[in-house]
């Protein structure tokens, strides 16, 4: 089982002939994720890596059925992008791109919550559902394998790190999800938790967080309340307050957000915090004998 | 970025909201000319940080030798490591009330916030909760004349004060939208002679909107370090320690830095090389690094998809053509494709090469002769 996609999910990616979606398409497509069409304005009648590309999402849909979307243009196009996806009525947009005005997220979360879309980013690295041979997205295909942990998380090269070394220990995962790092995003921590809980495959879930911002507290009171062990880990224990750590939203402002604080509310949730990223693989392990 | 008091206020008086009198001044004499123009004025620093009154740099003036004594004093004072280079003098308010009024956005609802409280000119986190109101704004339609009432109806708010408050506030949303703010912050909005104006104002404007803001004034908090290393396009933070590091993604750079702290190890600087970036850039940034004379460096790369005998190779190319990177102790942590031959460069140029985190780590600190471990 999987959380988001299964076997059934087609995706359309947009933004297909520039050279990041390009690449990524093909690599989606080793993978084994249906990629059913590509949209780059202007370009209907190409194709990509042999996907059929169009002018519109619109068309895409109609054509070929894609029921998921991932967007990769410019951030500041992505704005335009998101909501041609959410009009065309796919249920599932994966943004991928970085540098997406706050403004323009909140317009485009907004759209989604009247049409009932579930937005995954902006700036994630996507999805991965190994059972279901789908991942959509940037990820690295190689650090996946199919098994019990779900991983929800808000940085991209941390998860990748996190992720192989859960491979890497016999581990595998049901679903492996990015919510990205901005500080206006779709799915969250808690959206994530709910669909772990319920899938009855997943066994212990990961949540990888960072500095700044409340997501990991309000995650923790949930936790509080879930049947399933949680194993955490976040970064940024060293990082001063007032500096933006690459992420829009690892930020420590006017004393919330800290590595402290966030520790200390999922331990009281019950939630086993890992101090090292290589205690994360041990810990779960741990749970699942427990 | 942040905007100066005087350029947040420029911009607001652009969208219509009520600012005192004031003028820019770069020196003492400019300051107690502006005072004779202006009458007594309040002569204030022009810094990027917050709590500037307590630390003593605004001072009230009322003949114009008082003003130029004020700025000879302020100007050139160091305000939270901030050097203040110019001062606004701004007419002296008779303030009969003080409220606070802020624009910002809710993470949780995804949606712009307004915040307002009757308690203002107090620095917003030492306001009780309850003395505070926050009232969210759909995206679709944004704030209309009538929330606004009902704010003001909450602040005790009546007659004219009611109606300017609710007209400065959906101006004020105005800007905030049009002008891509995270936000936009009135402390406080003072009652003066019975009417509202805006006495302090701080306006932020998100870094990724920027490039439709070119007419917009632009500040910067950066080193010059940092200035260099963000002009190729990297996530870069200058810290107090002496390791370097670079790594790729923010996550996981941070978690480097946690872990070399971790071990005993200060690092600093955080340099986020950026999940899929090219090597080009990736090998200037890492020459900057070498040119500041750290005790040791550790790069930290999870490949991936990245080909890690490109990575190795721009790496030795750095250290053989950078006098200061010749002899720099240097850990690489490499982990992805063609791992083995990435390897493989790095030993033969004689630089420790590792596939644990870990083992990396303790190596980089034990080099710099940090930690427990330390010779």
């Amino acid at each position: 089982m999987s959380v988001l996609v299964d076997e059934k999910t087609r995706v359309v990616v947009t933004g297909a002939t520039g050279r990041q979606g390009s690449f990524h398409l093909a690599q989606m497509l080793e993978f084994g994720t249906r990629v059913v069409a590509g949209v780059t304005p202007g370009r209907q009648g190409q194709e990509v890596s042999g996907v059929p590309v169009y002018d519109t999402v619109e068309a895409a849909v109609e054509k070929h059925g894609a029921n998921a979307a991932v967007v990769f243009v410019p951030g500041g196009l992505a704005k335009d992008s998101a909501m041609e996806c959410i009009d065309a009525g796919v249920p599932l947009v994966v943004v991928i791109s970085e540098h997406v005005p706050l403004h323009d997220a909140m317009v485009v979360n907004a759209f989604a919550a009247e049409r009932g879309t579930t937005i995954v980013g902006p700036n994630t690295y996507g999805l991965c559902s190994p059972s279901a041979r789908c991942k959509i997205g940037i990820p690295p295909n190689s650090i996946f394998q199919a098994g019990p942990v779900g991983v929800v998380a808000r940085s991209g090269t941390l998860s990748y790190e996190l992720v192989a070394s859960l491979t890497e220990a016999g581990l595998g995962q049901t679903s492996v999800v990015g919510m990205g790092g901005d500080r206006v995003a779709g799915v969250n921590f808690i959206d994530m938790l709910k669909r772990f809980e319920r899938d009855p495959e997943t066994g212990v879930v990961v949540l990888i967080g960072e500095i700044g911002g409340t997501a990991e507290e309000e995650a923790a009171e949930y936790i509080k309340g879930m049947s399933k062990p949680v194993v955490a880990y976040l970064a940024g224990k060293s990082a001063p307050p007032g500096k933006r750590m690459g992420h829009a939203g690892a930020i420590i402002e006017r004393g919330r957000g800290t590595f402290e604080s966030k520790v200390a509310a999922l331990e009281a949730g019950g939630a086993k915090v890992a101090q090292l990223p290589w205690e994360v693989a041990p810990l779960v392990k741990a749970a699942f004998t427990q | 970025m942040k905007l100066y008091e005087y350029m947040a206020k420029g911009v607001l008086a652009e969208a219509g909201v009520p600012i005192p009198r004031g003028r820019l001044c770069r020196t003492p004499e400019e300051a107690g000319a502006a005072c004779r123009d202006l009458g007594p004025v309040a002569v204030k620093a022009q810094v990027l940080v917050g709590g500037r009154g307590k630390a003593g740099g605004i001072k009230v003036a009322d003949t114009p030798e008082e003003a130029e004594a004020a700025a000879r004093q302020i100007l050139g004072m160091n305000l939270k490591g901030y050097t203040v280079d110019t001062v606004y003098c701004e007419s002296k308010l008779s303030i009969t009330q003080e409220i606070y009024l802020s624009l910002t956005f809710d993470p949780g609802s995804k949606r712009p916030l307004l915040i307002a409280s009757a308690s203002g000119g107090i620095a917003i986190e030492e306001v009780p909760e309850k003395a505070i109101i926050k009232r969210g704004i759909p995206v679709a339609w944004g704030l209309q004349p009538y929330m606004a009432y009902q704010v003001a109806r909450r602040l005790g708010l009546g007659g004219v004060l009611a109606r300017e408050f609710s007209d400065l506030a959906c101006k004020l949303y105005k800007a905030f939208v049009r002008l891509d703010a995270e936000l936009v912050e009135i402390n406080p909005l003072a009652v003066v002679d019975g009417h509202i104006i805006a006495a302090d104002s701080r306006l932020n404007v998100d870094d990724d909107a920027m490039a439709r803001h070119g007419d917009l004034p632009t500040t910067s908090e950066a080193t010059p370090l940092e200035s260099k290393v963000r002009a190729l396009g990297l996530a870069f933070v200058q810290l107090d320690g002496d390791i370097a590091v670079m790594a790729n993604g923010a996550g996981i750079t941070m978690a480097t830095l946690d872990v070399l702290q971790h071990y005993g190890g200060k690092p600093m600087n955080f340099l986020d090389a950026g999940g899929g970036s090219s090597a080009g850039p990736t090998a200037e940034a890492l020459a900057i690094l070498f040119n500041t004379h750290p005790k040791a460096v550790l790069v930290n790369i999870f490949g991936g998809i990245t080909r890690c005998d490109e990575v190795a190779k721009a790496i030795v190319q750095v250290r053989r053509e950078q006098a200061a990177a010749k002899d720099a102790p240097l850990v690489v942590r490499l982990v992805g494709t063609n791992e083995t031959e990435g390897h493989r460069i790095l030993r033969e140029a004689g630089v420790d090469a590792f596939r644990s985190m870990q083992q990396a780590a303790e190596r980089v600190v034990a080099l710099a002769g940090e930690g427990v471990g330390a010779v």
